[in-house]
């Protein structure tokens, strides 16, 4: 080649690096552009990947994202606040109340209302539910992406009672629209607390059978020990968040350092990796069910102590009863009120998040005064973590690749949103 | 961290920012600073370096078109050390190029992409400004104010030419209720003491 600006010639084909010397008996090698997905069972939904190989070994990643997108903060700067809640159960599907959670705390911080005790506990306790109910598709998936199908088999078997439990709180198996601001939707019957109960007695033994089929696995260790290495000082730069800071040895979680909801009055550890590979993420995951069956222990014992209301009483806000509301002509206008014009908010903005099971998820909301959101963007934690494709992918072979995305826990719902 | 501490750091950032933080605001126990677009990598390295807000959080666009300078890029920073978070916001228009973060924060690059692709925000001395969430080939700025809800096309499978073809969009224009009460006063927060119309009332809102 003669310059960086000459014009290729006809043996000058892509990938081909003519200024290479062939010794005798060397061919020259071709670097191979891949694509991933966008239907590959281990995308983990609608990712394409280009890759780009020399040989087996990963040069270059591109992540193709947005295949997704529905334009859920467009839509609901057309809508009134409460009637954006089901939106941010289609964002991360897996763990949806989660994200409900944030939105409520945002406008809850605009609007400066306190959440009853028992609306707290509620909401703890099925953020807990929602943290299980991804770490088990997570956990399960991953190994399932390495080669093992037993896992995702006995996982979704406990996910299908977590969902029950969703059902008999909510009505709905997964997109619950049960959170509201200033509490949650209606109280938990006594039969379902004790239910959850027990299920948190069983629970133990299920992560122990999952565990003694892959923890000392020697297939999963091959695939999983020293795969996609995080320093603490990438996982930092690279703004990632939750297991995936977590697993790399940085003490950081904001069920501790920022606590909201009942998190101040649970007992609880946050396991921590010390390599920041795809293998210790996993044992923090496995871990962090174990401490999350534990709160949710917690809860429901203090919910079968503390009887009371699960939403803010007041009515500017949260609708009155229904009882009520067939005597009551305030109640009758407030809850017209409500379901039409919705509430206002205070002009300003917010910024509010939660530790979601994937890690931080945040809501930026900005309100100029009316009753719908006039921007609200949604930070999610798989954004970043799917932004490092690239770099962590670097120097690993093809079949990593799988591993690697595996473990940074890829949810389309939210990261395309 | 309570209102005043928060106020004081404010304080002492614009203070010692040499311009590139303009003004510091506490409001719902958040603080927000704001300074020019062009001394933006200035105040974020500062940021990083002298107060420990090493980690950028989120990075987001967002439009006022009745400004000048219609776009605001609101930076959001957090510091694990300090469990402090910290809002930066810098102002834009069409044209104007705002310094692209990512030699400060390399994690901004994607969400740079995201802020050009929702808003047409360019940023300058960005290593790859692609679209990333949108379609290919897809035009417009979908989260512009003035970009509308339905968009301008939409797309269907074409059964004789056996592909996805984009057309005009032909669905009924969407309808956006506006259910705002025009008695200004049952707003919660900034409430008046007294109701129109309701003067003589007891003064309850």
């Amino acid at each position: 080649m003669t310059g960086a600006n000459a014009p290729a010639q006809a043996s000058d084909v892509g990938g081909f690096d003519n200024d290479l010397q062939l010794a005798e008996g060397e061919t020259r090698i071709r670097k191979f552009n891949i694509n991933f997905g966008p239907q590959h069972p281990a995308a983990h939904g609608v990712l394409r990947l280009v890759l780009e190989l020399d040989g087996e070994v990963v040069e270059r990643v591109d992540p193709h994202i947005g295949l997704l997108h529905r334009g859920t903060e467009k839509l609901v700067e057309a809508r009134p606040y409460q009637q954006t809640i089901p939106y941010m159960d289609r964002l991360d599907y897996v763990a949806p109340m989660n994200q409900e959670h944030a939105y409520c705390l945002a406008i809850e911080k605009l609007l400066g209302i306190e959440v009853p005790y028992r609306g707290l506990l509620i909401r703890t306790l099925y953020d807990e539910i929602g943290r299980i109910l991804n770490h088990l598709l997570n956990v399960t998936t991953q190994a399932m992406d390495v080669g093992a199908l037993t896992p995702p088999l006995w996982g979704f078997e406990e996910r299908e009672k977590l969902m029950v439990f969703y059902e008999r709180a909510s009505g709905a198996r997964m997109h619950a629209n049960y959170y509201r601001v200033g509490g949650v939707r209606q109280d938990l019957p006594e039969a379902l607390v004790r239910d959850i109960s027990d299920w948190c007695d069983h629970f133990p033994k299920v992560c122990d059978d999952i565990e003694g089929l892959i923890t000392d696995n020697r297939i999963f260790k091959q695939r999983n020990v020293d795969i996609g290495v995080v320093s603490k000082d990438e996982a930092i730069r690279w703004g990632f968040s939750g297991v995936m800071v977590r697993g790399s040895g940085i003490a950081w979680d904001l069920r501790r350092s920022q606590p909201y909801a009942a998190y101040n009055d649970m007992e609880f550890d946050i396991p921590l990796g010390v390599h920041g590979d795809c293998y210790d993420r996993y044992l923090c995951r496995m871990q962090e069910m174990r401490e999350s069956t534990k709160i949710m222990k917690q809860c429901c014992e203090a919910l079968l102590k503390s009887p009371g209301p699960v939403k803010t009483e007041d009515n500017k806000v949260a609708p009155p009863s229904r009882g009520e509301m067939k005597r009551s002509m305030e109640a009758l206008i407030h809850h017209f009120k409500l379901f039409t014009e919705g509430y206002r908010t205070p002009p300003g903005e917010v910024y509010g998040c939660v530790e979601a099971p994937k890690g931080e998820f945040g809501v930026y909301l900005v309100s100029d005064g009316t009753n719908k959101p006039y921007r609200l963007k949604i930070r999610a934690p798989g954004y970043p973590h799917l932004q490092a494709m690239d770099w962590m992918n670097r120097g690993h072979m093809l079949a990593d690749v799988s591993a690697i995305l595996g473990s940074l826990d890829i949810v389309f719902g939210e990261i395309d949103r | 961290m309570t209102t005043s501490e928060l106020e004081a750091l404010g304080q002492e950032i614009v203070a010692n920012a040499t311009g590139a933080v303009t003004s510091a605001h506490v409001a719902f126990g958040e603080l927000t600073l704001t300074g020019p677009a062009g001394r933006v990598l200035q105040a974020l390295t500062q940021l990083r370096d002298q107060y420990g807000f090493h980690q950028l959080v989120d990075l987001c666009g967002a439009d006022y078109p009745e400004r000048e300078r219609r776009f605001d890029v609101v930076y959001h920073l957090l510091s694990m050390t300090k469990n402090q978070r910290i809002r930066l916001k810098v102002q834009t228009d069409e044209d104007t190029a705002v310094p692209s973060a990512v030699e400060v924060f390399p994690c901004a690059d994607w969400y740079e992409r995201e802020a050009f692709d929702m808003y047409g925000i360019f940023f300058d001395g960005h290593p790859d400004l692609r679209r990333i969430l949108t379609d290919y080939g897809f035009h417009g700025h979908p989260l512009r104010k003035d970009f509308p809800m339905t968009g301008y096309v939409e797309v269907r499978y074409d059964e004789e030419l056996k592909r996805v073809v984009y057309e005009p969009v032909k669905s009924v224009e969407w309808r956006n209720w506006d259910f705002l009460s025009p008695w200004e006063g049952m707003e919660r927060g900034f409430a008046p003491t007294v109701l129109p119309g309701d003067e003589k009332g007891e003064g309850k809102a």
